[in-house]
């Protein structure tokens, strides 16, 4: 990567380390309550529903629609300027949950609420996977 | 009501230096020109004052300003968190230090170097786009969003816009009708930053900077700073000035969603704007129909909307039809808006410059002067924590 640029990356806690170990696998896992059942994201240690702190780190569909969506067009950091226009999507996943991404290989004319993506998995450095999305 | 804020306090001396998009001087600089400018207009001392309330993240150095203002005895402080959404709580905590006993005469003030060409070094203390300095390794909720490419506010509200678009299809036109009413006002302001008339066809030519935001849509970037001196009721009517009484005050956090992370997990009706404006209009015992001069916070022309139907000025998806055929214009709109040209037109001094100019209101010393204004509204940034205050004549 350009030394000039670095992108900037999430530097994983205790709280969120699983959802990391999950992306590098390949995997999306989110934390779900033992007690009601609620998917959540992002990682905190209590249901924002029941306020149990029992919950397990579960995966899944990585199926979802777009919700709402912006093209950024400019100005953005120095890291991103090589991509400009992108897409940043809020994609609402089947399991209920709302997951900020990108939509990958999508025209910005193309994107559109309701959209069907499926998430994808995108290696930056030895320690993050980015989870991503592409069309269904 | 006894045991609230209702009518205990009172902006008693307003003050402010120049706008511009670079004015190439320190934040503390600029804070002492305006805090000055409040005491003198207050006919106060520095010396005189015994409470701060002041934005957190604001970056003029606290121990630096007590000295440069001769160490006058400070017995409260405080701050308000998240930028813009305090840009009313300020009062709202001033007010309650007032109305408690702890302070009888409270400094609040932002100062902001902003411009795109203000930042004088790397550090976040020293001007310049805070989200151009976040660093690589992200903590906190930016770490969720800022990876994918969200890494400012107004892409962030962007897709807050979009998603009232899809519910209700607010229109370009709409927007565009917020920008227009507000830079008329900037026209007749001379120390508005923008000065050049706009028409909605100026509006739609403008670049797009995140859909659905064009660059008309956005807030300035400017320098300068806005200070006011806040007493007591009884007290206010010794002093020089026509008071600004604080009505009414009302914070709310809780539906926490900067950066997206949360904020489409629960029902907009218990987003913290909303429940600001149940507790406003019930301390208050007013309607927002009574209200002569609102102000919201105008980061993007949207969010004006969208703030009009959060604190009842309009039913929920119908802000989009309220604003136009001039709706927020001065004279004659439907509810006359930042008459200063708000943060779109005259500066973007984290709303405080729009507080201002409600006090200016209740003077009867506006450039856009409304007739009999009685009754001013101010909300800070629809985020979460905000807050909203009315202020009396």
């Amino acid at each position: 990567m350009p030394a000039a640029a670095p992108p900037p990356l999430p530097v994983p806690t205790l709280d969120d380390r699983e959802f990391y170990a999950a992306a590098r696998r390949g995997e999306l896992c989110f934390q779900r309550c033992t007690a009601c059942g609620l998917f959540r994201h992002y990682p905190r240690p209590i249901c924002p529903r029941c306020l149990s702190r029992e919950y397990s780190w579960q995966r899944a569909s990585g199926r979802g629609t777009v919700f709402t969506w912006t093209i950024v067009r400019g100005p953005t950091l120095p890291a991103f300027e090589h991509k400009l226009p992108y897409n940043v999507v809020d994609v609402l996943l089947d399991e209920g949950v709302h997951f900020v991404a990108e939509v990958l290989d999508c025209p910005p004319e193309e994107i559109h609420a309701g959209m069907e993506v499926v998430a994808t998995f995108v290696a930056v450095s030895d320690e993050i996977t980015l989870v991503k999305f592409r069309r269904k | 009501m006894s045991d609230t804020i209702r009518d205990k306090a009172a902006v008693v001396g307003i003050g402010q230096t120049a706008f511009a998009q670079s004015l190439g001087r320190s934040e503390l600089d600029m804070a002492i020109e305006a805090i000055l400018a409040a005491c003198a207009d207050a006919g106060l001392s520095p010396r005189d004052l015994d409470g701060l309330v002041r934005y957190d993240i604001e970056t003029t150095d606290e121990e630096n300003l007590y000295a440069a203002l001769g160490q006058p005895a400070i017995r409260f402080f405080a701050g308000t968190p998240f930028g813009g959404g305090g840009s009313a709580a300020v009062l709202v905590v001033a007010a309650t230090a007032i109305a408690a006993g702890m302070a009888n005469t409270v400094l609040v003030y932002r100062s902001r170097a902003r411009g795109r060409r203000s930042s004088y070094g790397a550090g976040k203390h020293q001007g310049g786009r805070y989200w151009e300095k976040l660093g690589v390794e992200l903590a906190g909720l930016n770490a969720w969003h800022v990876p994918q490419g969200l890494v400012s506010a107004f892409q962030e509200m962007a897709m807050i816009s979009m998603r009232h678009r899809i519910e209700y299809g607010t229109s370009d036109d709409q927007y565009a009708e917020v920008a227009v009413a507000f830079r008329s006002h900037a026209l007749r302001n001379p120390a508005a930053v923008m000065r050049e008339p706009m028409t909605i066809a100026d509006h739609h030519a403008s670049r797009m900077v995140s859909d659905p935001l064009r660059l008309f849509d956005c807030s300035i970037e400017t320098d300068g700073a806005v200070a006011m001196i806040v007493t007591s009721a009884e007290r206010a009517k010794d002093l020089r000035q026509r008071p600004a009484y604080i009505l009414a005050g009302a914070m709310s956090a809780g539906s926490h969603h900067i950066r997206l992370s949360s904020y489409y997990d629960h029902p907009r009706e218990i987003d913290s704007p909303t429940r600001v404006a149940g507790q406003l209009w019930a301390m208050a015992g007013v309607k927002p129909r009574d209200v002569d001069v609102a102000f919201f916070y105008d980061f993007f022309t949207s969010l004006v909307i969208i703030a009009l139907e959060e604190y009842g000025f309009c039913a929920r998806g119908e802000g989009g039809a309220f604003v136009q055929d001039g709706g927020l214009a001065w004279p004659h709109g439907r509810l006359v808006s930042n008459t200063n040209g708000g943060q779109l037109s005259e500066a973007f001094i984290h709303g405080f410059n729009n507080t201002v100019e409600a006090v200016r209101q209740i003077r009867g010393t506006s450039t856009a002067q409304v007739v009999d204004c009685e009754l001013a509204f101010v909300a800070g940034g629809n985020t979460d924590p905000t807050g909203a205050v009315l202020l009396r004549s």
